[in-house]
């Protein structure tokens, strides 16, 4: 229930979209169903809520890490989730009537529903990871709907505001919120809450305090993070009297009052919380007495009531907890209203300037009384609901003490609560007051029902809880309970007898009507001083932001591929340093092998071939050649060192690379240029040296010492469990067979790769290039020498039969699929490169694409082949064989997938050299076809006719 | 006989850097082909140097084997170099042919001339 509660904003965000062509009030009926039935949802949970209990439900995800899909529903998330849902009602009304025929009405509900859908995730989410991701969800939604109005720039400027300033906050809290979960070692809220004595003694505390604070200072629009919320004012009023009175700003003071138990109650939490709410009232309410912009007017004061909210909060005591609760639900009803007066004060006079209103209470009569309920409650005038939660909160300042000084908090209160009474004053008396004017932009009336009943409806309900407090006595315990943790029976009266708190209202009041008595001549001289604006240095710090990361991406990502090569290398020795040095070095339990001579005059060839191809570079030619001596030293070492499977393959590849090299080499520049400087060299030079010393330290280190491996089981298991006497073959078509698979598939993929490519290249612009060049400086006059041919020809059966042999035995000794691949794939190359491309392709007509197809298809139907055998995949099956004569042989599956692989390597081969081949015959090759320039046959037959 | 597999490992690294490191596409080739064997080596020196112990088992009694793991990832490993060097030859010579020139490090303006 409760998920399908937190989905059906989001389902029903689908439908408005499409409803749209239905017409308008189908539009805002089907944005209103979906909202209307979760709170109905809600109000058959809340019964068990009321009574203390807890409503749970989770869908599991990831156990293992913590993750899951949990929701919960307490008395604080109660309330929150029935004002998120209702006041979302009375705005699909309100907004129904506000917007023009001209506005997408279909989108702005798709994004509200997004938006409460975002929000009700926040207050349910009983896993924090959960609640972070609503939390930046709300950001994004409110994104969306700030910027609503696409075509004004102020709209897309607030936006952009709101989302930097939220988002930056919300990512500022995913690190505290991950440290959070790390000290209590679970992700769930609930868990958390009750560990609040072990967070609040980790020294992790102050900063994910710190980190959790800033996430909610910046949605709460606390100073120095206020600025945003004026300029997203730039929104449509029914989105500024959801998102920025009643949901999206008290989303941080949600956040404040979930985690109180866990992290209120230490003086770090006192001061930075307290004072933060502190500066914010003042400031907030200050600001506003000098806004001429009704919904400005309205912004900062809904700071500063937020500001009020947060230093209670800060307070830490239950008492102030309580009172913030209350003051929740109050401002919720009377902000909200307001917002929706002063949207239709704009939609019926078409200004919002309060010096250009006045005199309204005779044209609207009825929206001037909404207005002035609910600004009376805001100023905490008795017998509204906001003077019950002001003289609660004047009360708790009372009761504070700020470094030792027992008064400054309650005077700064009340010097905030007095500027408060006079911007809500100045609400009534400059935009209802007064003689009726005749310069309206626009004459106004009173807008139809549909438009006022929603403030009406609110107003209804500042009365009634501000005559009759005992009708939300219940709500604020219920929600007071949750948020400290103690049951709460606290009582909600109207008058506390005469307390400190009384006389400081009364002066707050009496303050208040002074200050606007004087307010004309205070304004100029608010207009005069110089202030610091807040949007001047945001845009300042983004021009920063930006510049900065410009010249950083300009710096380290100017296309420079050997300046990436060297950052990317120097962080790899500086991280195998920092490896290398964190931990200690054992002392070695291996003995030094003996050196002969041969494998010394072996390493002698291999340091100088190296220090030659370095050296020698440029010479492309000669690098190559030389390259090959290194390879076949390798090759040499590897059947030293007890490993005949790699001597096979590295000598196999090894002739496949170079002439695959020559082959490109002929196209390319015979020589490289001398470019880099000296100082540039003897970077790289020492760059390359510390990275040679690094690996070959490493290497020796690591040669010394034994580990426990995993080859025992190979070597145990190979002849019994995959039938061979190879351990390197069985492990590679049977104990790894899956890795095998894939490298095939990955060599396939290379070799299709390489003929897309080429083909793209011979069908553009650089055919024609390809076919002005002159390569004939580089062509052999001789280009099919005889001996070449036919010692090619010869060679070739003897070939097939060796890699026939090399594949057959590979199961049991050295050989297999790979090294078989390769030996048939040099004695066809072999083929090409004496009697020419066009000749040896009509002698043999395979495709090597539809091989690489059968190679990997084999290969993984005799996997597949397991199955019917009701094995996993891949694993082989083996018996042996008797026929006489023969000797006793053996038959494994495991030959079928080797076969897979034997021609998925020799297409990928042939595949590559075919594409090489290609470009040559672009570049203007000539086409032979016969094997031979020179024919001695044709001359022996033509001597004959000459006869 | 680990003092010399070590120093080649080094000696191949250190040369295969430099290459890498170079201006044009043909020796930067040969530096990752030269990387790939210290690579290769490393992987295989991973499972510890051994004379005379082939994973090739025998029927003759209690016989020594070195590491066969390590061999085997290095055997796929080498044929899939392989696979990389053919690939980045060929994206040379592409590159040479749309531009011209094999320099690797090009301006955008110098990428269109075509």
């Amino acid at each position: 229930m409760l998920i399908v509660i937190a989905l059906l904003p989001f389902i029903g965000a689908l439908v408005p979209g499409v409803m749209i062509r239905a017409g308008r009030n189908a539009c805002a009926t089907f944005t209103a169903i979906p909202t209307l039935l979760a709170l109905v949802m809600l109000m058959t949970l809340a019964p068990q809520v009321m009574d203390g209990g807890v409503v749970r439900a989770e869908l599991e995800w990831l156990p293992q890490l913590g993750l899951s899909a949990s929701f919960f529903l307490d008395g604080l998330g109660l309330l929150f989730a029935s004002m998120i849902l209702g006041v979302g009602l009375l705005i699909t009304l309100y907004a129904r009537f506000y917007l023009s025929g001209d506005d997408p009405m279909g989108q702005f509900y798709t994004y509200l529903l997004l938006f409460q859908g975002a929000m009700l995730g926040i207050v349910l989410s009983d896993n924090i990871l959960l609640l972070l991701i609503f939390w930046e969800l709300t950001s994004l939604s409110s994104f969306l709907l700030i910027g609503y109005w696409k075509h004004l720039p102020e709209g897309r400027q607030g936006a952009r505001m709101a989302l930097a300033v939220t988002g930056s906050g919300g990512l500022a809290m995913i690190a505290g919120m991950l440290i959070l979960g790390n000290i209590v070692g679970s992700y769930n809220l609930t868990d958390i809450l009750a560990a609040g004595d072990l967070i609040k003694s980790s020294e992790w505390y102050l900063p994910a305090l710190i980190l959790i604070l800033l996430g909610a200072f910046t949605k709460s629009a606390q100073f120095p993070f206020h600025f945003w919320l004026p300029h997203a004012m730039a929104a449509p009023t029914p989105v500024s009297a959801y998102l920025h009175s009643a949901t999206m700003v008290k989303a941080g003071v949600f956040l404040m009052a979930r985690m109180w138990p866990a992290l209120a109650g230490t003086d770090a939490w006192f001061y930075i919380v307290a004072t933060t709410g502190l500066v914010t009232m003042v400031l907030g309410a200050v600001i506003a007495l000098f806004k001429d912009d009704l919904k400005a007017l309205l912004a900062f004061s809904t700071v500063s009531h937020l500001g009020l909210l947060t230093m209670l909060l800060g307070f830490g005591t239950e008492a102030a907890a309580v009172a913030a609760v209350f003051h929740i639900i109050n401002h919720l009803t009377f902000k909200a209203a307001l917002f929706m007066t002063a949207g239709i004060v704009d939609h019926e006079t078409h200004t919002r300037d309060i010096k250009r209103l006045g005199g309204l209470a005779k044209l609207m009569p009825i929206t001037a009384l909404i207005g002035t309920v609910a600004a009376l409650s805001m100023a905490g005038i008795p017998l509204f609901n906001g003077f019950l939660s002001k003289e609660m909160m004047l009360e708790e300042t009372t009761h504070t003490v700020w470094w030792g000084n027992p008064w400054i908090v309650p005077a700064l209160a009340t010097f905030g609560a007095l500027f408060s009474v006079a911007y809500s004053l100045r609400f009534i008396f400059h935009v209802f007051g007064g003689p009726v004017r005749d310069d309206y932009p626009h004459h106004p009336h009173d807008p139809p029902a549909g438009m006022w009943l929603a403030p009406a409806l609110l107003c209804v309900l500042v009365v009634a809880i501000g005559v009759m407090p005992f009708l939300a006595t219940p709500i604020v315990n219920m929600a007071a309970s949750a948020v400290t943790g103690v049951p709460q029976d606290g009582y909600l009266k109207i008058w506390h007898g005469v307390n400190p708190a009384l006389f400081m209202s009364i002066a707050a009041v009496a303050g208040g009507i002074v200050l606007l008595m004087i307010h004309r001549p205070l304004d100029r001289v608010w207009a005069v001083m110089p202030r610091p604006e807040a949007k001047n240095i945001f845009d300042r710090l983004m021009g920063w932001a930006v510049s900065a990361t410009r010249w950083l991406t300009d710096a380290t990502h100017n296309g420079a591929i050997s300046r990436y090569l060297a950052i990317f290398i120097v962080a790899t020795v500086a991280l195998g340093y920092v490896a290398w040095s964190g931990g200690g070095i054992s002392a070695p339990t291996r003995e030094l092998l003996p050196v002969p001579p041969v494998v010394a005059i072996g390493w002698f060839l291999l340091v100088v071939a190296t220090g030659s191809v370095v050296i020698m570079h440029r010479s492309r030619f000669r690098a190559l050649v030389i390259i090959g001596i290194i390879g076949l030293m390798i090759s040499s070492g590897f059947i030293y060192l007890s490993a005949p499977d790699l001597a096979l393959t590295q000598i196999s590849v090894e002739t496949v690379t170079i002439m695959l090299l020559l082959l490109a080499l002929h196209f390319l520049p015979k020589q490289t240029p001398k470019e880099s400087g000296a100082l540039l060299r003897l970077r790289d030079g020492v760059i390359a040296a510390i990275a040679g010393l690094g690996t070959a330290s490493l290497a020796y280190v690591f040669m010394l010492r034994d580990i426990d491996t995993i080859s025992g089981f190979h070597l145990a298991n190979s002849k019994t469990g995959g039938g061979g006497t190879n351990v390197v073959n069985v492990i590679l078509v049977d104990f790894r067979g899956y890795d095998t698979y894939g490298e095939i598939i990955v060599l396939g993929i290379a070799g299709l790769a390489i003929f897309a490519m080429m083909d793209a290249l011979l069908n553009g612009p650089a055919a024609r290039r390809l076919r002005n060049l002159d390569l004939s400086s580089d062509r052999s006059r001789d280009r099919h020498p005889l001996m070449m041919v036919v010692a090619t020809r010869v060679m070739m059966p003897i070939a097939v039969v060796v890699g026939v042999y090399i594949f057959l035995r590979g199961h049991n000794q050295p050989g297999g699929g790979f090294v078989a691949g390769l030996v048939i794939s040099i004695a066809l190359l072999m083929q090409y490169m004496a009697s020419g491309f066009v000749w040896t392709q009509r002698r043999q007509q395979i495709e090597y694409h539809t091989m690489i197809g059968w190679g990997v298809v084999i290969a993984g139907l005799t996997g597949a082949g397991a199955w019917l055998a009701g094995k996993p995949f891949l694993t082989s099956g083996f018996d042996y064989f008797h026929i006489p004569p023969i000797e006793e042989f053996e038959l494994a599956t495991a030959a079928l997938f080797d076969l897979g692989v034997f021609l998925a390597v020799l297409g990928s081969v042939m595949l590559m050299l075919y594409s090489l081949s290609r470009m040559a015959r672009t570049a203007g090759e000539t086409v032979n076809l016969e094997p031979m320039d020179f024919d001695p046959a044709d001359r022996v037959q033509n001597e004959q006719e000459a006869k | 006989m680990e003092i010399v597999v070590a120093s080649s490992i080094g000696i191949l690294t250190a040369g295969g850097v430099y290459l890498v490191l170079r201006l044009r596409a043909f020796p930067v080739i040969l530096g990752l082909a030269l990387l790939s064997y210290a690579v290769n080596v490393f992987l295989f020196a991973s499972g510890r140097l051994a004379v005379n112990m082939p994973p090739i088992l025998s029927k003759y009694g209690d016989v020594q084997y070195t590491d066969p793991l390590p061999q085997a990832l290095v055997l796929t490993a080498i044929v899939i170099s392989f696979g990389m060097t053919a690939l980045l030859v060929m994206v040379a010579l592409g590159a040479y042919f749309e531009s011209g020139s094999d320099e690797i490090d090009m301006t955008e303006d110098q990428g269109t001339d075509a």
